[in-house]
């Protein structure tokens, strides 16, 4: 078993072809309030499980680390964030950040998505939306994405 | 990972997308894209080593100076080398009369508890079955192994899910085993390929498949190159 052997299986699984690329050029870094946005199936113990082809999002607390990978794949290690949950959601480190003044602030919340997702239109066209809305409404300016 | 990217830049957030696989980020073009030669499930490359993931986040932050949709790649690869396997000292046979994977379930119950009491219960059992019913699964993983049809065999969950609890169960109670973090796949493949339980996860999976079973069914038991 070898990590490139999973990543040649996924390499050229088909992805949303979007016509035009959005692009927002943000504020500076150092008044930016930065959030973390993953497809790691993380959520709090508390909350509801993602099931095998959830399109939603879970809500991550900065002030509660307690999270959980609910993802439902077995082809990535997951160690390395029982270890330390900076190796999948940097949350550590972006407080280390704004409290050295390169980044404005961390959002006091942050979501996760499931990845493991072969039709994305419930994605684009409800859960993605509602994400980003329930981001600006937290005023964040710049999103950081992780997978596993 | 990139189709958020597009819909949030459209809503006027700006963001960055790290992605682990070359060939996707490329194909899926997010607005601000970090391609990082790491493992799967590592996507800031290193646990537990904060000037590593700061040093990676720096590069991701510098890709908000760019006017227009950038690619990068971080200039840093992590290269599984597909062999290393954690070394776990395992508890010596305790029960003759037990299956030796039940055997071996029970020994490691307390670095379970103790790596649980380090870092929590971040990928250990909890998700299909708790920890005290881990032996009920492998029985049942036992018996399609030998031969019963899996939806008369007890399985206590969807057979994918249970066979990720087992895996997270041994993962996290190796971490407590072990006296130094491992390399990415290192605890899978000491799961999957030295321990009781591991093969017993194998062999059932190999008898649904046999059995013609549906693919989905037994075919996330495991990684998906096994």
């Amino acid at each position: 078993m070898a990590d490139s052997d999973i990543k040649a299986m996924t390499a050229n699984l088909d992805g949303v072809k979007f016509e035009e690329t959005a692009f927002t050029v943000p504020v500076p870094l150092n008044e930016a309030k930065v959030a973390i946005v993953t497809s790691a199936s993380l959520h709090h113990p508390d909350d509801e499980d993602f099931s095998p082809m959830d399109t939603g999002y879970r809500i991550l607390r900065s002030e509660a680390r307690d999270y959980v990978m609910g993802h439902w794949s077995p082809n990535f290690d997951a160690t390395g964030f029982a270890l330390d949950i900076n190796t999948v959601f940097p949350i550590d480190r972006l407080d280390e950040l704004a409290a050295q003044g390169i980044i404005g602030s961390v959002a006091e919340e942050h979501l996760a998505y499931a990845g493991n997702q072969f039709d994305l239109s419930a994605i684009r066209l409800d859960s993605g939306p509602s994400g980003a809305k329930f981001l600006k409404e937290q005023d964040v300016d710049v999103v950081i994405l992780t997978p596993v | 990972m990139s189709t958020l990217a597009h819909i949030f830049e459209a809503e006027g957030i700006a963001t960055i997308a790290l992605g682990s696989i070359k060939s996707q980020i490329e194909a899926t073009a997010p607005p601000r894209g970090l391609w990082c030669d790491f493992p799967l499930g590592r996507p800031l490359g290193v646990p537990s080593d904060s000037e590593f993931q700061h040093r990676v986040l720096a590069r991701a932050f510098e890709l908000l100076d760019s006017s227009e949709p950038i690619f990068a790649e971080y200039d840093v690869s992590i290269i599984d080398d597909e062999t290393e396997v954690m070394a776990c000292p395992m508890p010596p046979r305790h029960d003759p009369d037990l299956h030796p994977a039940i055997d071996e379930v029970n020994g490691l119950q307390p670095a379970y508890e103790r790596s649980i009491a380090q870092y929590g219960n971040r990928i250990g059992a909890g998700r299909a079955i708790q920890a005290d019913e881990i032996t009920i699964a492998i029985e049942a993983f036992v018996k399609i192994a030998e031969g019963t049809p899996w939806k008369e065999a007890g399985v206590p969950g969807i057979p994918s899910r249970v066979s990720q609890d087992i895996r997270g169960y041994y993962e996290t109670a190796a971490l407590a085993l072990s006296d130094h973090a491992p390399s990415a796949w290192a605890g899978t493949r000491w799961f999957l390929d030295e321990t009781e339980a591991g093969k017993v996860v194998m062999a059932a999976r190999q008898a649904m498949a046999d059995a013609d079973e549906p693919n989905p069914i037994w075919f996330y038991m495991a990684p998906g190159d096994r």
